[in-house]
């Protein structure tokens, strides 16, 4: 996995609540079984006009669609954002369209831990925060440092910001999120030899 | 110390804390559908990595496939076979448990893990999909994970989270004569928001919960998600015991003595501590409907849809108004009387046998209303045999509807089958979200007898108006 140590680009806001897991990518655009390949269907239901089911022109109105956005690596938005469906194609769409980081008022739970998983960076803002930056930054690039926690406006101004520790160092690192796990191994094998004595009922035998 | 039944599970199945106030959980189980299981048992083998203990993993298909009578692995969602030819090969690959398209065990991952016995009370079971909270009727940990969890847990049979904050949602009193689980949880929804149980794990509690067979308590968890909690759970009770004393995968013997002792102290402790609690007063329940894009946006039948005017804020109000534009909705308007198109009764919410005995008893000697498409998916082979066995279908097909195989189907577009724009659906499924059941279709979310009693009618309808009985909930 990339490291996301500092990252620098443009911002797209989206700058509504509850945007949903089906609207980030609409399950008809998941055809693969494969996490690569999914940017394009990205926000499909508003980025294209349909002709029947079939994806047809750009709808140029948008955000994504605009020039000053097309390059978009990062995306702005409101309150739980990513909500809905557990669906990880709404990560992995994200992270296929280029998207490194993304600053909401809050965020779907699962959807939130899949962020770090998967290389994304997502930062949760008070919503006076997010206005600011909007305001400042609009189509300008600004900077993302994850390590100093700072947020660098073109204004020259910054802002700081919390990420939980175990996303911070997964993303600083680069780390796979099962070999932070099996760091542990020798605990889950302890913990399932004792189990097995106070609740043999729940393990199955084999060819069961 | 007083303990919540969540805190007991917990315990015995924390591994370890770590530094980031994250836990090691051990998980018992894992349930993988074609949809997402394929994709997770392939990305584990790109990385080389084996499954952990295969015999505690099982699989179906349920998410792409079709559920026309004589489906088979070609599917309408373009792409989908492969997902379903994976999800096969991997099975074998890896030696998990597969219940394939004409297994007898088939169904919707939710429905056939129950029934197979494989949730037991007391368990942490895990699922790549939202609704695995489904299972805490049986007091289980019911767990949707993202795909890299499951490649996590597939991996070491342990899940890292941090332990949610604790709700306890207390139903007082009893249900109305037609009134259902699902309108508990629409009311309870609409009540506090979509996002009123979001950080905690959710027990179910109270008598109207007590008094709830299992087909309902299955559908009121179901439904936990669309709260935003962590999961939903029911203590275990005789029904409960019941329920599960016989089915494949159940301890035997001395083990199931066992386990029963265990499974009795699964109730939250006198004075255990919650750090929430909502109560709701089951009178003032009744059949629900939602009339917009959130399953927060719900009312009582005999209700008006909402005006934005009275809002909280101008946000709220907005969204509310985009809500009833895209439902080609007029605030203050009743939804009684509301023409719809199309009716569904399927889904891992509400197509159980109790589920269609409900149908059933409003559609017997009626008919389909002319122009309404109207689909039944019963959840799993063994609920659409059991339905079978009672008529039924017969009662279904009379009335009009299609009788399908079990599946998601319709519950969700994933490019195969979907009704279509504008197309106002009545629908006993758990999301109402825009597109979700095809794009710009328009789902009204309720009880399966609110969706037969529409499809009669033609218009959403109180279905209690229609019982012939009037007593018979
Ligand atoms: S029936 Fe619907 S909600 Fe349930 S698992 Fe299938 S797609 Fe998900």
């Amino acid at each position: 996995m990339k490291p996301f140590v500092r990252h620098r680009g443009v911002a797209a806001p989206v700058p509504i609540d509850n945007v949903d897991t089906d609207q980030i990518i609409p399950s008809r655009e998941m055809k693969r079984v494969s996490k690569l390949g999914l940017g394009g269907g990205l926000f499909a239901g508003s980025r294209y006009v349909y002709e029947g089911t079939e994806r047809g022109a750009e709808n140029p109105d948008f955000v994504l669609n605009r020039p000053e956005y097309r390059n978009a690596s990062m995306l702005l938005s409101g309150r739980n954002f990513g909500c809905g469906s557990s669906r990880e194609h709404a990560v992995w769409a994200l992270a296929d369209f280029g998207i490194r980081a993304i600053l909401a008022q809050s965020f779907g739970r699962i959807f939130r831990s899949n962020c770090a998983r998967n290389g994304l960076l997502a930062i949760e803002l008070g919503q006076a925060d997010i206005e600011r930056i909007l305001a400042t930054a609009q189509a300008a690039p600004f900077e993302i440092d994850l390590e100093a926690q700072v947020i660098r406006l073109p204004d020259g101004s910054s802002l700081n910001f919390d990420v939980p520790k175990g996303d911070r160092e997964m993303l600083l690192n680069g780390l796979d999120y099962v070999d932070y796990a099996l760091q542990y191994e020798a605990d889950i094998e302890r913990h399932i030899a004792k189990d097995r004595e106070l609740r043999p009922w729940a393990y199955l035998a084999p060819q069961n | 110390m007083a303990l919540t039944l969540f805190d007991k599970i917990w315990n015995t199945h924390r591994v370890r804390d770590l530094a980031d106030r994250s836990s090691l959980v051990y998980v018992d189980r894992v349930f993988l559908h074609e949809r997402t299981g394929s994709v997770a048992l392939t990305s584990l083998a790109e990385l080389g990595r084996a499954v952990r203990n295969p015999r505690h993993v099982f699989a179906t298909m349920d998410h792409i496939l079709d559920t026309f009578p004589g489906r088979g692995d070609k599917t309408l969602v373009p792409g989908g076979e492969a997902f379903i030819r994976t999800m096969r090969r991997k099975a074998l690959d890896t030696g998990i448990t597969l219940f394939d398209i004409n297994d007898a065990r088939h169904g919707i991952t939710h429905l056939i893990s129950a029934e197979q016995g494989i949730t037991l009370p007391g368990l942490v079971v895990a699922c790549p999909d939202s609704h695995t909270c489904t299972l805490g009727a049986l007091g289980a940990i019911g767990w949707g994970i993202g795909s890299s969890d499951c490649e996590h847990v597939l991996a070491t049979e342990t899940l890292r989270t941090t332990k949610p904050r604790q709700l306890r949602v207390w139903f007082d009193g009893s249900l109305g004569p037609g009134v259902t689980a699902k309108d508990m949880v629409l009311h309870l929804i609409a009540r506090y928001g979509a996002a009123g149980a979001r950080g905690y794990a959710l027990e179910f509690a109270g008598p109207a919960v007590a008094a709830l067979d299992m087909d309902a308590r299955f559908t009121l968890c179901n439904m936990a998600v669309e709260f935003s909690a962590f999961t939903g759970l029911i203590a275990p009770d005789d029904k409960t015991l019941a329920y599960v004393q016989g089915r494949p995968y159940v301890p035997a013997g001395e083990d199931w003595e066992r386990s029963v002792a265990e499974w009795k102290q699964l109730q939250s402790d006198e004075g255990a501590r919650f750090d929430l609690e909502y109560r709701v007063d089951c009178g003032e329940i009744e059949p629900t409907v939602t009339w917009g894009t959130s399953p927060q946006h719900a009312v009582g039948v005999s209700q008006t849809v909402p005006l934005p005017a009275a809002a909280e804020d101008a946000e709220a109000r907005d969204n509310m108004q985009l809500a009833l534009d895209y439902m080609g909705l007029e605030a203050g308007q009743s939804l009684k009387g509301l023409p719809i198109d199309a009716a569904f009764i399927g889904s891992c919410t509400n197509a159980r046998l109790d589920d269609l005995r409900a149908a059933a008893a409003i559609l017997k000697n009626r008919k389909v209303a002319a122009g309404i498409r109207a689909i039944c998916t019963p959840g799993s082979q063994a609920v659409k045999q059991a339905a079978e066995a009672e008529g039924l279908d017969r009662v279904f097909v009379a009335a009009g509807f299609e009788w399908r195989e079990p599946g998601c189907s319709l519950c969700f577009n994933a490019g195969g089958e979907g009704f279509g724009p504008e197309e106002r659906v009545m629908s006993s499924t758990n999301r109402n979200f825009r597109g979700r059941q095809g794009r710009r279709s328009r789902t009204h979310l309720a009880s399966p007898a609110m969706v037969a009693a529409a499809a009669v009618m033609g218009r959403i309808a109180d279905s209690r108006d229609m019982l012939d009985d009037k007593d018979a909930a």
